[in-house]
């Protein structure tokens, strides 16, 4: 029943996206290359770590595959926020760094993102580069980080989750509003035009921030109750935790 | 509660809960998402709740002389975009299915030619 109510509620929500993604043009031809040359190193990682690990375990793959599903819908899910009385969507990216790491992530990222960017108006494939920069390597990188940072230091699993989730968001915004201030600014200073633009994100992203981080939080505790043989097997907690919960 | 109502209850104590519970998580969902939108588009007939891509990226990129152009492959039209998902998910659905065992049970490649196949 919760599985057709699911299905029901998603489709009932479905509406035109609503993205933070950086749109076709909006960025200066040598920036969006710039952005794309520094985003490849990293989705090349992720490539490569992704066949080392299929190379031990083959079912990595469906998992990264559900993972990159995952991320595609959560951020092509506008979500109104009445304190802003706009739409935008959370990224997932935390979710997926903190169970396949912040290169796989990346790659994740980078094939959710391009799918947008070709049949979704989502995003663009000039600024495909930018984008994955912000959301890929950015997000991934804090969510993984405040995580690993936070279980280093004894922090239950769900609150270094929801810090992972929010981390993420929020270091997404903040990337975006640095490309796009450094590409449109022009002789226009940097710093006052990148307080300007994120103070402009503020409104909608602080609440977003939180409920990824809620949102995070609530898969990872899941997973946990559900599945933990996977966050054993992808090192995200140590056998010995499930015991001890268990 | 199972200790209040008895273990006898338990079981369909906890279905009942759990039914109720998703009830009000689709409920909640479905007042959420739709609610704020509907009565803002009666109210003023204009776009509300635009995305932050035209609040925030797209107003600080026109105003400084970038504009967004349109998308290379435009899947706003009629019934295209369906077409496309419809695509996506039988494209998607083959590749899964055809590379179901190999994937879901670590065999790297299918019996070879000459080979008979497991019964």
């Amino acid at each position: 029943m919760m599985k057709v109510l699911l299905c029901i509620t998603l489709l009932l929500v479905a509406a035109p996206a609503y993205a933070m993604h950086i749109s076709e043009g909006i960025l200066p031809l040598p920036w969006a290359v710039g952005w794309f040359a520094l985003a490849v190193p990293f989705v090349a990682l992720g490539i490569r770590q992704l066949n080392s690990l299929a190379r031990e375990d083959l079912s990595i793959k469906p998992l990264v595959g559900l993972m990159a599903a995952v991320v595609f819908i959560i951020s092509c899910m506008p979500v109104p926020v009445p304190t802003a009385g706009t739409c935008s969507h959370p990224c997932g990216t935390g979710m997926a760094a903190i169970l396949l790491g912040p290169w796989i992530s990346s790659l994740i990222a980078a094939v959710a993102l391009l799918l947008q960017a070709l049949f979704l108006s989502h995003g663009g494939l000039s600024t495909w580069g930018a984008n994955i920069f912000s959301m890929g390597v950015i997000g991934s990188l804090a969510g993984y980080l405040t995580f690993k940072g936070l279980r280093a230091m004894g922090a239950p699993l769900a609150l270094a989750a929801f810090f992972a989730g929010l981390q993420a968001d929020w270091a997404t915004y903040l990337a975006t509003s640095v490309e796009l201030a450094s590409g449109i600014r022009g002789s226009e200073p940097f710093l006052p035009l990148l307080e300007k633009i994120l103070i402009a994100f503020v409104p909608t992203q602080l609440p977003l921030g939180i409920l990824e981080g809620a949102m995070t939080a609530g898969m990872v505790v899941l997973l946990y109750r559900k599945r933990p043989d996977i966050l054993v097997r992808m090192r995200v907690i140590e056998p010995g935790e499930v015991k001890a919960h268990g | 509660m199972a200790r209040i109502i008895g273990i006898g209850h338990r079981v369909q104590s906890a279905g009942s809960i759990r039914r109720s519970l998703a009830v009000a998580v689709f409920v909640s969902l479905v007042t959420f998402s739709l609610v704020p939108l509907t009565f803002c588009q009666s109210a003023s007939g204009a776009e509300t709740w635009p995305g932050v891509d035209e609040s925030v990226v797209e107003k600080f990129a026109s105003e400084r002389g970038r504009e967004a152009h349109s998308p290379l492959i435009n899947t706003d039209q009629g019934d295209l975009l369906l077409f496309v998902f419809l695509m996506a998910g039988a494209v998607g659905g083959f590749a899964a299915g055809y590379c179901w065992r190999m994937l879901l049970e670590g065999k790297a490649t299918g019996p070879a030619r000459g080979q008979k196949k497991r019964k």
